[in-house]
C-alpha cells in the first residue's frame, strides 16, 4: 500500500509539472509593453512552485515508502527526524523567506509599473462604460472633447449608452461610440472605466491587463498594444446572468487603418 | 305554462319577420391615414453588433437603429395606432402574435396585441437571448431562452405600453403595444395605416410612437365609409 | 469525586454535568450532549455535500455540454431549465449555493463543529461542553440558517445569482438586476447571519471548555493536536463572524430599507435610475474578505489538525515539533487576519496595498511549509501502518502541497493581474478547500467512526474510496489550473468566447472525472451506513493512539468517563520504541 502510494503521487506530481513545462496550456502571445516583464515574473514562479511541487510531493511519497512497515519485517523502533524540527523551520524560512524577498522586490516594481505609474502624454483617451452585459467605448471626436455623462439619460433603446445630452451639450454631438475597442498599434491608450449597474471587470489576456469596474469611481487603465490583430475583451467580474457572454473585441490597427476607420465612424453621425 | 311558452315564441317570430333583413352585417367603417413628421429626425445608424458575430454575419448590410424609422415623404413607422375612446370592438383576441428574435432583432420592432391575447415567443438565433419586458403596470418579468428552448408563451392583463430589451444584447429594443381595444393598425414603411370593421360612432384616434410621442384627434364614422385622418408627428434630432 | 483544572473540586454533575436525558426526543434530537449534538451538525453536513455535490454535477454538465437537456431537470426546475436545458441564470445560481452550501455547511461545520463537539470535551477530559444548552441552540440554529438558505431554491424569482461572495451593487440593490436578486438574495443574507450567530456561540463554548473544564493533569501543552486546532480556530471565528454578521445585516437594510451602504449614486440598472446615494461597492469587499480569508483557515485548520492527531498514530512514532506545530497554527491564525485584501488586487482599491497586503499573504507561506514539512518529517523513520484514515491523512498533505503552492501565483499582484477571475483560481481553492479540507474530514470520519459509533468501517471499502478519490480529484482540479493559464475566466455558465473553444474538450474531461469522483462517493455513503448498522464492535482503541476518547468506550458513555473522570500524566504524542505496546495514553498512570 506505501508502494501503491508512492507511485501513485511521484506519477501525479511528474505528470503535472510536464504539462505545465511543456506549455500545453499556456498564456497567449503578449501584445503588450509592460507584459514581458510580467511573463517573466509568471515563469520565474512557475519555475519556484514546479521545483517546490515536486520536491514536496517526492519527499512525500518517498518517505511512504521507505518508512512503511513490511510484513513479518523486524520490529524496529522508530527513529527521529535527525535535528529534531529545527533544521526543517530553518529550511522553510530561509527558503520559502528569501523566494519571498525576491519575488516581491521585483514582482512590486512590475505591479508598480502598470498601476501607479501616469499613462504617457499624448496617449489616446477612450471612455470604456462597462453594462450588464456589453462594453461600449467613445472617442472624443473631432472636437477632442468628451460630452458630460447623465446617468438618467442613459438608453438602451436610443443607443445612448454613455447618457449624452447632445440637445443641449454640443462637445457630445461628435462622440463617436461603438461597441469595439479599436486602437492604433504602438500607441499609448489610456482608458477610463464606467460601471453603469453593477461590478464588471476588463481583461484582455494578451494585453496583460485587468482592471475591475467599480460603481462610483471612474478608473484609469493604461497600455501599449504592440501587435495589430484582432482580441477579445472578456468580462470577470460576476455581473449577472449574461457575463458569460460580455464581450467585446479589440481591433489594434495600423495607423492609417486607425484614421480611417475614425473617418467612417465620425461620417455615421 | 305551456300556453305561455307558445306566446312568447309567437312574439318573437312576429317581431322577426316585421324587423328588417337580419343576416346582413352590420355597417362597418374605417379609419385610415399616414403619419408623417415635421422637423428633423435622429438620423439612422447602423447597429453595432460586433460583440455576437453570428448576428453580425447575418446582416449583409448592417442594420440601422428602429427607434425611428422614416421612409419617403417624412413617413414614418411602426406608429401604432388605435382607438382609445369609443367602441373598444371585441375583447380578447385568440389568435396568437408571435415574437421572434432572429439575428439579434426583434421581429417584429412592435409587437401590438390586445389583453389577454396570446403571445409566443421564439429565439430562432443558435445562442441564448434574454427577455425582459420591462413592464411598469404589468408583472415584469426577465427570462433567458437558451438556444434549442421551447418557445415562451404568455399575455398581458393590462394595457400598457411595454418595452422590451435583451439584457445580454444591448441594443436589441422592441415593444408590446398591448390594447384594450381590439380596434388597432401599426404604419408600415410607408407610413400608412387602416383599422377597419369600426360601428358607426365617434372615436378617438391615438397615435403612439416610442420617440415622437402620442398624438390623438376626434373621427366620427357612420355606415361603411372610410375616414382619413393623418397625423404629422413632432421630430427632434436628438 | 470529579477534579476541574488546578485541582479544584468539582462535583459530578455540578456546573457542565447533567444526567442522562430519559425521553427519546431529549436524548436523540433536543439533546444537550455534546456528543448527539456534534453527530447532528456531521449529519446535516453530510446533507449539505450530498446537495452541493449533486449541484455542482449539474454545473459541469452544463459546462461540457450547454445546449444538451439534463433528463428530469426541466420538471423540477420549468423557469431555470425549460425542457431541461439549463439557463444562464439558473447556471449561476446553482453556483451560488455550491459555493454557500459548500464552504458554509460543509467545511465549516463538519470538521469544526462536528467533530469538534464530540471530541473537544473528550480531549480535554470533560463531562460535557461549558454551555451544553448554548450549545445544543447553535446546532438547530444552524439548522434553520440551513433551511432559510435551501428555501430560496423555492421563491419565485429562485436563488441568488451574485456567486457566495455577494458582490455589492449586484447583491444590494434587489430585484431590478435580474432574475434571482429578489427575494432569494435576502434569504441568502439571512441564511448567513443566522449562520454566524450560531458560529459565535460555538465558538465561545470550544473556547471556554478549552480554558475551563480540561481535567487534572491536562495542562494545554498537553492538549491533542485537534483540540490546539479547534481552540485557535474558535478563536479565528470569534472576530471573523463577528464582522460578516453586521455586513449581512447592512446588505438586507440596503435590500429592504432603502439604505445606501454599498450603493453609489447613478446606478441605471433594468433601464431605472436606483435611488440610492453614498455606498461604496468596495466596502462590502473589505467587511466580507476581511472574514472570507480567515475563513478559510477556519476550514482548514481543523484538518490541520486532524492530521496532526492520526499521522503520529499511524506512523507509531510523535509528530515532529508538536511546540513548533501549534506555534505555527498561531502565527497562521495571527497573519490570517493581515491578508484579505489579496482578494482585491483588482478591485479598484489604491494599488499601493496591493504591495502591502501581499507580504503577509506570501509571509503566511512560511508556517503552512513548516507544518508540511514537520508532516513529512514525521514520517523520517516511521513504521508505516495503511489504514484507509493514515492514507486520507497522506493525501491530505499531497493536496494541500499541490493547493498551497498554486497560492504563491496569486499571492503577488503582478501575476495575479493575469490570473486573477480565471479557474487557475478555482483550481487552488478547490484543492484547498474542496479537496484538502474534505480529505480531513474523510480522515476523521475513519479514524472516529469506530469511537463514535462502536463500530468499524470497512477497510476494503475505504481503501477503494480512498484510492478512487485521491486520482478522481487531481483529474478534476489540476486540469483548471492549466485553464487559467490559458485565461478561462471563471463563472462563466458558457463558453461562447472564440479563444475558449479549443479549450472545451478540457472542461468536458473535468465533467467526466467529476462525475466519476461524485460517483465514487457511493462507496462512502455504503461504508457508512452499512458499518452503523452491521459493522463489526469496535474496541475501546483499535488504533492504539494516546488521546483521552481511547481510553473510554466505544461509544463513550453519556459522561464520557463513566463517573472517573481521567487524570492526564502524559502528553498526546508518545510514540514509539519496541515490543507489544510502543505507545503511551494520555491517562495512563504512572
Amino acid at each position: 500500500m506505501g508502494r501503491l502510494f508512492a507511485v501513485v503521487v511521484t506519477l501525479i506530481a511528474l505528470a503535472s509539472a510536464t504539462i505545465f513545462a511543456l506549455h500545453i496550456w499556456w498564456l497567449p502571445p503578449d501584445i503588450s509593453t509592460h507584459g514581458a516583464r510580467i511573463d517573466r515574473q509568471l515563469n520565474e514562479t512557475m519555475v519556484v512552485a514546479g521545483v517546490l511541487f515536486v520536491l514536496g510531493q517526492l519527499a512525500l511519497a518517498f518517505f511512504v515508502w521507505r518508512f512503511s512497515t513490511r510484513e513479518g519485517g523486524p520490529p524496529r523502533p522508530s527513529r527521529a527526524f535527525p535535528g529534531g524540527p529545527t533544521p526543517l523551520v530553518v529550511l522553510a524560512t530561509v527558503l520559502v523567506g528569501v523566494e519571498i524577498l525576491v519575488l516581491t522586490f521585483v514582482g512590486s516594481k512590475v505591479w508598480a509599473d502598470v498601476y501607479q505609474t501616469p499613462p504617457a502624454p499624448g496617449a489616446l483617451q477612450i471612455e470604456v462604460v462597462g453594462e450588464q452585459f456589453a462594453f461600449y467605448f467613445r472617442y472624443a471626436g473631432a472636437d477632442g472633447k468628451f460630452g458630460a455623462m447623465h446617468p438618467e439619460l442613459m438608453n438602451d433603446a436610443t443607443q445612448n449608452f454613455f447618457g449624452l445630452d447632445p440637445a443641449n451639450d454640443t462637445t457630445a454631438r461628435d462622440d463617436i461610440v461603438v461597441g469595439s475597442l479599436v486602437i492604433p498599434v504602438n500607441q499609448p491608450v489610456v482608458l477610463r472605466l464606467h460601471a453603469k449597474d453593477v461590478n464588471h471587470s476588463f481583461y484582455v489576456p494578451e494585453l496583460r491587463i485587468q482592471q475591475d469596474f467599480v460603481p462610483g469611481m471612474v478608473i484609469p487603465l493604461h497600455f501599449t498594444a504592440t501587435k495589430p490583430g484582432k482580441y477579445e475583451l472578456v468580462c470577470t467580474q460576476l455581473c449577472g446572468l449574461g457575463h458569460y457572454n460580455m464581450r467585446a473585441y479589440v481591433e489594434v490597427k495600423t495607423r492609417p487603418e486607425f484614421d480611417q476607420w475614425l473617418k467612417e465612424r465620425a461620417a455615421e453621425l | 305554462m305551456i300556453a305561455r311558452v307558445v306566446a312568447g315564441l309567437v312574439v318573437v317570430s312576429v317581431a322577426g319577420a316585421t324587423a328588417g333583413p337580419s343576416h346582413l352585417p352590420p355597417p362597418a367603417g374605417t379609419i385610415s391615414g399616414k403619419v408623417t413628421y415635421t422637423g428633423t429626425p435622429p438620423k439612422m445608424r447602423p447597429i453595432d453588433m460586433a460583440k455576437e458575430p453570428a448576428c453580425v454575419t447575418d446582416h449583409p448590410t448592417p442594420v440601422m437603429t428602429q427607434d425611428v424609422v422614416t421612409g419617403s415623404a417624412n413617413s414614418v413607422r411602426y406608429v401604432v395606432v388605435y382607438i382609445s375612446g369609443g367602441d373598444q370592438g371585441a375583447p380578447a383576441a385568440t389568435d396568437t402574435v408571435r415574437y421572434d428574435q432572429k439575428g439579434c432583432l426583434y421581429i417584429p420592432h412592435v409587437a401590438v396585441m390586445q389583453v389577454h391575447q396570446p403571445l409566443e415567443i421564439f429565439n430562432d438565433d443558435p445562442h441564448s437571448h434574454n427577455i425582459h419586458p420591462l413592464a411598469r403596470v404589468n408583472p415584469e418579468w426577465n427570462k433567458s431562452q437558451p438556444k434549442g428552448a421551447p418557445p415562451i408563451r404568455t399575455a398581458w392583463d393590462q394595457p400598457e405600453f411595454i418595452p422590451v430589451k435583451c439584457n445580454v444584447h444591448p441594443w436589441m429594443h422592441g415593444y408590446f403595444a398591448v390594447l384594450a381595444t381590439s380596434h388597432f393598425s401599426m404604419t408600415d414603411s410607408t407610413g400608412e395605416f387602416s383599422i377597419t370593421g369600426l360601428p358607426p360612432g365617434t372615436y378617438t384616434v391615438t397615435a403612439w410612437h416610442e420617440r415622437f410621442g402620442t398624438k390623438s384627434q376626434e373621427v366620427t364614422v357612420a355606415g361603411s365609409e372610410t375616414k382619413t385622418a393623418n397625423f404629422v408627428l413632432t421630430a427632434r434630432p436628438y | 469525586m470529579a477534579q476541574g483544572k488546578g485541582g479544584r473540586a468539582v462535583t459530578h454533575g455540578a456546573a457542565t454535568g447533567h444526567a442522562p436525558a430519559q425521553s427519546f426526543l431529549r436524548r436523540h434530537v433536543f439533546s444537550v450532549d455534546h456528543k448527539v449534538i456534534g453527530r447532528q451538525y456531521l449529519d446535516l453536513a453530510l446533507v449539505a455535500v450530498v446537495t452541493g455535490m449533486v449541484l455542482s454535477w449539474i454545473m459541469r454538465l452544463h459546462l461540457g455540454w450547454p445546449e444538451t437537456p439534463v433528463p428530469g431537470l426541466g420538471k423540477l426546475a420549468p423557469t431555470g431549465a425549460a425542457g431541461g436545458v439549463i439557463t444562464p441564470e439558473f447556471y449561476l445560481a446553482l453556483m451560488t449555493m455550491h459555493g454557500t452550501i459548500m464552504v458554509f455547511f460543509v467545511l465549516t461545520t463538519a470538521p469544526f463543529a462536528g467533530f469538534g463537539n464530540f471530541f473537544l470535551p473528550i480531549h480535554v477530559g470533560a463531562e460535557d461542553m461549558a454551555f451544553p444548552r448554548i450549545n445544543m441552540t447553535s446546532f438547530w440554529v444552524t439548522l434553520a440558517a440551513f433551511l432559510v438558505l435551501v428555501s430560496a431554491f423555492f421563491v419565485g424569482d429562485g436563488p441568488p445569482l451574485s456567486g457566495w461572495t455577494a458582490y455589492a451593487p449586484l447583491s444590494a440593490v434587489g430585484k431590478d438586476a435580474g432574475p434571482g436578486q429578489g427575494v432569494g438574495q435576502t434569504l441568502w443574507a439571512v441564511s448567513i447571519a443566522m449562520f454566524c450567530v450560531a458560529q459565535l456561540l460555538g465558538s465561545l463554548n470550544f473556547i471556554a471548555t478549552t480554558l475551563d473544564l480540561r481535567t487534572r493533569g491536562m495542562s494545554l501543552a498537553r492538549l491533542p493536536f485537534a483540540t490546539w486546532a479547534w481552540f485557535i480556530t474558535s478563536v479565528i471565528g470569534l472576530v471573523a463572524f463577528a464582522v460578516l454578521m453586521p455586513a449581512c445585516i447592512l446588505l438586507i437594510l440596503d435590500r429592504v430599507a432603502g439604505t445606501s451602504f454599498f450603493i453609489p449614486a447613478g446606478l441605471v440598472i433594468s433601464d431605472r435610475l436606483q435611488p440610492h446615494a453614498g455606498g461604496s461597492p468596495l466596502l462590502w469587499q473589505h467587511l466580507f474578505w476581511f472574514f472570507g480569508h480567515p475563513e478559510v483557515y477556519i476550514a482548514i485548520l481543523p484538518g490541520f489538525g486532524i492530521v496532526s492527531q492520526i499521522l503520529p498514530v499511524f506512523a507509531r512514532k510523535p509528530l515532529l515539533g508538536p511546540r513548533v506545530f501549534i506555534v505555527c497554527l498561531i502565527a497562521i491564525a495571527f497573519l490570517s487576519y493581515t491578508v484579505w485584501g489579496h482578494h482585491m488586487f483588482l478591485s479598484g482599491m489604491n494599488p499601493v496595498s496591493a504591495t502591502l497586503f501581499s507580504v503577509p499573504t506570501l509571509v503566511i507561506t512560511i508556517p503552512a511549509t513548516i507544518i508540511c514539512l514537520l508532516w513529512i518529517g514525521t514520517l523520517y523513520g516511521a513504521r508505516l501502518r495503511f489504514t484507509t484514515a493514515a492514507l486520507f491523512a497522506l493525501g491530505f498533505v499531497s493536496v494541500f502541497v499541490s493547493g498551497g503552492i498554486s497560492g504563491f501565483f496569486l499571492a503577488q499582484p503582478s501575476t495575479d493581474i493575469y490570473l486573477h477571475g480565471t479557474y487557475f483560481v478555482v483550481a487552488h481553492f478547490h484543492f484547498v478547500m474542496g479537496v484538502a479540507a474534505m480529505f480531513g474530514i474523510f480522515a476523521g470520519t475513519y479514524f472516529w467512526f469506530p469511537k463514535m459509533f462502536g463500530r468499524m468501517m470497512n477497510e476494503t471499502l475505504g481503501k477503494w474510496h480512498f484510492w478512487l478519490t485521491f486520482i478522481g480529484v487531481y483529474c478534476v482540479f489540476m486540469p483548471m489550473h492549466y485553464l487559467g493559464l490559458a485565461g478561462n475566466v471563471r463563472r462563466y455558465s458558457a463558453f461562447t468566447d472564440d479563444y475558449l473553444q479549443p479549450l472545451i474538450p478540457l472542461h468536458r474531461f473535468i465533467t467526466i472525472a467529476a462525475l466519476f469522483t461524485g460517483a465514487v462517493q457511493l462507496i462512502f455513503l455504503f461504508n457508512l451506513i452499512r458499518s452503523r448498522l452491521r459493522g463489526p464492535v469496535a474496541p475501546a482503541n483499535p488504533w492504539e493512539a494516546t488521546t483521552l476518547e481511547w481510553s473510554t468506550s466505544s461509544p463513550p458513555p453519556h459522561d464520557n468517563f463513566g463517573g472517573h473522570p481521567p487524570v492526564v500524566t502524559h502528553g498526546p504524542n508518545e510514540f514509539g520504541g519496541v515490543g507489544p505496546q510502543d505507545y503511551v495514553m494520555q491517562a495512563e498512570p504512572r
